[in-house]
């Protein structure tokens, strides 16, 4: 139950019909409000979860309980390979964009230099441009680079998980950048002094100061590059090549034909490692 | 204490673009001694500090440490550490990492860090409290670690920026003197810095007092507070009565100036001043004497009338109207009871004051 506080000026106003501190109506509209919200984000999700247990081979009633559908899943070589892919792709993208998101952020906040304004602006444009744009972009480059290529090697080269992954290593960057810089400007930079002074020099300032202590920052960076490239759709499908399909891609090649349990199922599963890897950062920041 | 210098500076100025913060200045520290600077916020005492560290380099002049020109030498690779005003503890780290952290760098071997770790803590007196984190521990322990941190390196200089800045009174008070008998054990020489003129009384061998940026007065604390050597420094250690006038003569030891109402005062005047001076006098509130009127002035006195009179319990504080512009701050030590109150003085009694010409000093800008 939401209590509201005596001084607000709409429970100031009915006091005369309820008694300070108690319920009121403007408390019991914003339960109920909340209650509505919630319900609003999590109802589908919570069905989808639930669908992907059900006999019924459409997904849309309750027929009883069944693991069929994650058994099929598991069994299927296409959504396999899709889902191998994912994972690598967000593997190496998330530690390729944090390792550089990282250095970057260090640069931007420590350091004053010609061109650092303009950096500033243009390091969060990738967030602002519609991913379509930067989609068609990437596929374009891609094109222009595999010509090149061809010209001085005669190599053909075709679009494969390396070009996405670079893709996403491009979208990602950004992100980490934003919330490994939060964590430095928090960070006190009297501690690299202290560390100097009892003679550090800046290899071990750093990884034996302010690494650990903006090792959160840059573990949240990582994670949200991680989740981003999970579920990317619109850079994943351009610049993807033939075979090379990844998870988000091929649910929707298999929606376009039949909402079955079995992408209950892996929608599920995806949302469980999400959730595990949002835990695992609140596990890993509480412990320092 | 021996004769060798620990640190020198040389004409040391550094800028902040157009600010001065510490401009020409000369000093020599000697080893074993426990050195303060003392001055308002923005003389320039944290500046020189961080310069010595390394930190900032000198705009010009030099920085030598037992004799050792340090000019571009980054702080890691110079034989001073310091305390720092936050204490800057590392937080990922126990009490014992953080002591050790100086050692490890300069790759001790293992047993001879743990040896000196648990020495530097029983010198600080924190056995026990290895293992805890450094939000684990009270202001004083905090600061404490940051001592021993510090100490363990066997420094050949302390520096310590304010480091009893965020302690609550009491507490400080007791780390002024355990600090000091802490300096007198390891003998290092420190270099403390402090905007508290009692606490560089308190626990200095030497002051250096700063004011924007310039070096006024080196001397041990009984010179700084008896001999200032300028208004800035009589004013800023401990409280004093200040009285502006001209230098019209002198009569044996002593520089007579006379003010513009034509009262004449008496007192040691710095360096030899000419006729016609503008000069401050200034005697402090303790120097100066209270009488029963009798009749007659006796050499010296002025006769006035009392003001206000505050009981502050070692003493007591009294003001005297000695003219309709100015009046004396006198105090009195209570080595009597000042209950009984015909024996002490009350508002509106006639008194006479008198300013001993040895205890007050005649001083230009």
């Amino acid at each position: 139950m939401i209590k509201t506080a005596p001084a607000t000026t709409a429970s100031a106003r009915i006091r005369g019909a309820f008694s300070e501190g108690r319920l009121t109506w403007s408390g019991l509209s914003l339960t109920v409000f909340s209650i509505l919200v919630y319900l609003f984000l999590y109802v589908p999700i919570v069905i989808l979860v639930i669908f992907s247990f059900t006999r019924d081979e459409f997904g849309v009633r309750w027929t009883g309980f069944t693991f069929d559908w994650y058994i099929r899943l598991f069994n299927n070589p296409r959504m396999m390979g899709a889902a191998w892919n994912t994972l690598v792709v967000a593997t190496v993208s998330t530690i390729v964009s944090t390792i550089i998101g990282t250095m970057l952020a260090m640069a931007m906040e420590r350091y004053r230099f010609r061109g650092r304004n303009a950096m500033e602006g243009l390091i969060y444009l990738p967030i602002v441009v519609p991913e379509i744009v930067m989609a068609v972009a990437l596929l374009a480059f891609s094109a222009i680079i595999f010509d090149v290529i061809r010209m001085v090697t005669g190599e053909v080269l075709r679009r494969n998980l390396a070009t996405v992954t670079i893709g996403h290593i491009a979208f990602s960057i950004s992100f980490v950048v934003v919330v490994v810089r939060t964590s430095l400007k928090n960070f006190d930079r009297r501690l690299e002094e202290a560390a100097a002074d009892l003679g550090a020099d800046s290899w071990n300032i750093f990884w034996r100061i302010t690494f650990p202590l903006i090792l959160p920052g840059i573990i949240g960076g990582a994670l949200l590059a991680f989740t981003l490239s999970l579920d990317d759709f619109i850079i994943s499908l351009f610049l993807s090549g033939p075979g090379t399909s990844l998870l988000p891609v091929e649910v929707y090649n298999r929606v376009r034909r039949a909402i079955t349990p079995e992408i209950n199922a892996i929608s599920t599963l995806m949302l469980l490692l999400s959730m595990a890897l949002v835990a695992l950062s609140q596990l890993l920041q509480r412990r320092r | 204490m021996s004769d060798s210098i620990a640190i020198e500076l040389r004409d040391v100025v550094k800028r902040f673009g157009d600010v001065v913060a510490v401009d020409h200045v000369n000093l020599q520290i000697r080893d074993g001694e426990f050195f303060s600077m003392l001055g308002p916020s923005g003389c320039g005492k944290t500046s020189t500090l961080r310069m010595i560290a390394g930190f900032e380099l000198p705009t010009a002049g030099s920085i030598l440490i037992h004799g050792r020109e340090m000019g571009i030498t980054p702080p890691h690779m110079r034989p001073v550490n310091t305390v720092f005003q936050s204490y800057a503890l590392f937080p990922h780290m126990t009490v014992a990492q953080n002591i050790a952290f100086g050692l490890e760098m300069r790759k001790t071997p293992k047993d001879e860090i743990a040896r000196r770790v648990k020495e530097a803590l029983e010198l600080v007196r924190l056995s026990g409290l290895e293992e805890r984190r450094p939000r684990q521990l009270s202001g004083g322990q905090q600061q404490r670690v940051a001592l021993a941190r510090a100490l363990v390196n066997h420094p050949e200089v302390l520096l310590l920026d304010e480091p009893l800045g965020a302690l609550d009174q009491k507490l400080r008070k007791e780390m002024q003197l355990e600090l000091k008998s802490l300096q007198a054990r390891v003998g290092i020489t420190f270099v403390f810095v402090t905007h508290d003129q009692e606490e560089a009384l308190t626990m200095s061998d030497r002051i250096a007092v700063m004011n924007k940026g310039k070096l006024l007065q080196v001397g041990t604390p009984t010179e700084i507070y008896e001999r200032p050597n300028c208004r800035f420094v009589a004013d800023f250690i401990g409280e004093t009565n200040f009285i502006d006038g001209v230098v019209i003569g002198r009569d044996g030891n002593y520089t007579v100036l006379e003010t513009p109402e034509g009262l004449r005062f008496r007192g040691l005047a710095v360096r030899p001043l000419s006729d016609g001076t503008q000069v401050t006098y200034s005697i402090r509130p303790e120097k100066v004497r209270l009488l029963a009127p009798n009749g007659e002035l006796p050499p010296n006195g002025l006769a006035g009338t009392v003001m206000t009179v505050n009981y502050i319990g070692s003493d007591t504080r009294i003001t005297v109207r000695i003219n309709d512009r100015r009046t004396i701050d006198v105090w009195e030590q209570n080595t009597r009871s000042t209950l009984d109150r015909d024996e002490y003085w009350q508002p509106g009694e006639a008194a006479v004051i008198v300013c001993p010409p040895d205890n007050a000093l005649v001083l230009s800008e």
